[in-house]
């Protein structure tokens, strides 16, 4: 389970996140939806401890991230998928971090195999598509069997056929019992990933429901229109023209 | 295995997955080495007397920019790559994520800088002949001993810049036309020597017999050891700025 609580993020330009509360709870994927610079990020940087909140907290399973011994076996997150140095193949990126946590080798064959990287572990990362960073931050993410997963924009970049993968492992990592906590910007994906969603816009908490009764209460509508209202007032960059 | 033991292994598959690590050292030894043995032939055909020790130093103050670059580099790739965020998410201690960097930057730069030294030192005195230093006299010892803590302390330093800084570029371009003072002797400048003698590039060379005890132009104000002394509070200086820019700022 993540909490987080009155968390605030400000910096010298303004507010980032601004007192956001929500729960994930284990057992159902938890879509974190908001549009591009909600803050989305900031609130999962803090949750990992590498942002400092100004203000409020954010525990996972009761305790700070910084508290975890061995983290990754705590918790897995995908950030960035640019955040990989680029003269590095796919197997030695996860071997120190497996190195990191006292994680075996085996561990790292199988992540590869599990996100279908076996075939290009050996290649340097600057040779990766964005579709095969995303899954080897995938593979990070998994490789110490945690309990809970955090993954940032994990479809951005990926083929129709990445996407439904997403999809289906998030949904089986949450079946399995695990907190599962997805952000995307495309109310249309969360819809079909999602069981439960946390809607932010301008640092602040619109919505906080399941993703049902979202749906059912703009029935008949494109949800991403839905989405759109919802987010209206805080959208802060917006296309010269769009509404 | 400790927790600082597991992050050190992290830090030791890094160093040793990248292709850069065996470029910049294989470069180090190529400098040191190939121009050591040029500069001794200079000093064998010179009429004048000179320090025949020094022979074997001279080309390691080029070397040492390689050296240095490497470790600059090796600190500053996670931020420039952002892999510091995968980094603190799986070690989250910043200081034991910085000690653990530091330890395995120091121990590679140790190990290159022993062997690219003492191979320096027996590739010029065997240009030299019958003028060579001696290698079992305690000056020789004293020099190679205390060229090798320059050289890997004058590194730590330098990565220790590389986190302040928390950028290969930035800190490569503030400290290289600094370190490049002493490789042109630009340290010996009168207008600039009383202070320039302190910098953490000049502090070393006299226990590696590159200054010229007494002379009011190429001598320093102080000892050998001394020299060192003043290198490990550079050292300790930038591994405490560095230690504090990681526990400070958002990564």
């Amino acid at each position: 389970m993540i909490e987080v609580n009155h968390l605030t993020k400000r910096y010298r330009g303004g507010t980032a996140v601004d007192d956001l509360t929500f729960t994930v709870e284990p057992g159902r994927v938890t879509g974190f939806l908001g549009p591009n610079g909600a803050g989305k990020s900031t609130t999962i940087r803090m949750v990992l401890g590498l942002d400092r909140p100004t203000a409020g907290s954010a525990l996972i399973g009761g305790r700070q991230y910084a508290e975890f011994k061995r983290p990754l076996t705590a918790v897995g997150a995908l950030l960035e998928a640019s955040d990989l140095h680029p003269g590095r193949s796919a197997r030695d990126h996860l071997l120190w971090l497996a190195a990191s946590n006292g994680l075996g080798r085996k561990r790292v064959q199988e992540v590869l195999e599990e996100t279908g990287l076996s075939e290009a572990a050996g290649k340097r990362v600057r040779a990766f598509s964005l579709g095969m960073r995303q899954r080897l931050g995938i593979a990070a993410a998994l490789l110490g069997d945690p309990g809970v997963l955090i993954l940032d924009e994990p479809v951005n970049g990926l083929d129709p056929e990445g996407v439904i993968w997403v999809r289906n492992l998030a949904k089986r990592l949450a079946g399995e019992g695990r907190t599962v906590l997805v952000s995307s910007h495309l109310m249309a994906e969360m819809a079909l990933t999602a069981s439960h969603l946390v809607v932010i816009g301008r640092g602040r908490l619109l919505a906080d429901l399941p993703t049902e009764e979202f749906v059912s209460a703009h029935s008949g509508a494109n949800l991403e229109e839905a989405f759109m209202r919802l987010t209206s007032e805080s959208v802060q960059y917006r296309a010269g023209g769009a509404r | 295995m400790s927790a600082l033991g597991a992050a050190a292994a992290a830090e030791w598959v890094k160093v040793r997955s990248v292709r850069s690590t065996p470029i910049m050292l294989a470069a180090f030894a190529v400098v040191g080495v190939g121009l050591g043995w040029v500069v001794a032939g200079s000093f064998a055909d010179a009429a004048r007397e000179q320090d025949s020790l020094a022979a074997g130093f001279f080309s390691l103050l080029l070397g040492q920019l390689v050296l240095i670059t490497f470790a600059v580099q090796f600190a500053g790739a996670e931020f420039s790559t952002g892999t510091v965020r995968v980094s603190l998410a799986a070690v989250p201690s910043r200081g034991r994520f910085f000690a653990a960097k530091m330890l395995v930057t120091g121990l590679v730069v140790a190990g290159a800088a022993v062997v690219v030294e003492v191979a320096t030192f027996f590739t010029a005195q065997s240009r030299l002949g019958e003028r060579a230093a001696p290698f079992m006299e305690w000056e020789t010892v004293e020099a190679l001993l205390g060229g090798w803590i320059h050289l890997t302390l004058l590194s730590l330093f330098a990565a220790g810049v590389a986190v302040m800084v928390r950028s290969t570029v930035v800190a490569l371009s503030v400290l290289l036309p600094i370190l490049f003072l002493s490789s042109q002797g630009l340290g010996n400048v009168d207008a600039i020597r009383p202070v320039a003698q302190y910098l953490p590039d000049q502090v070393g060379m006299v226990v590696m017999h590159l200054t010229v005890p007494g002379d009011p132009q190429f001598g320093r104000d102080y000892g050998p050891w001394e020299g060192i002394g003043i290198l490990v509070l550079w050292t300790a200086a930038a591994l405490v700025g560095g230690w504090i820019a990681m526990r400070r700022r958002d990564a």
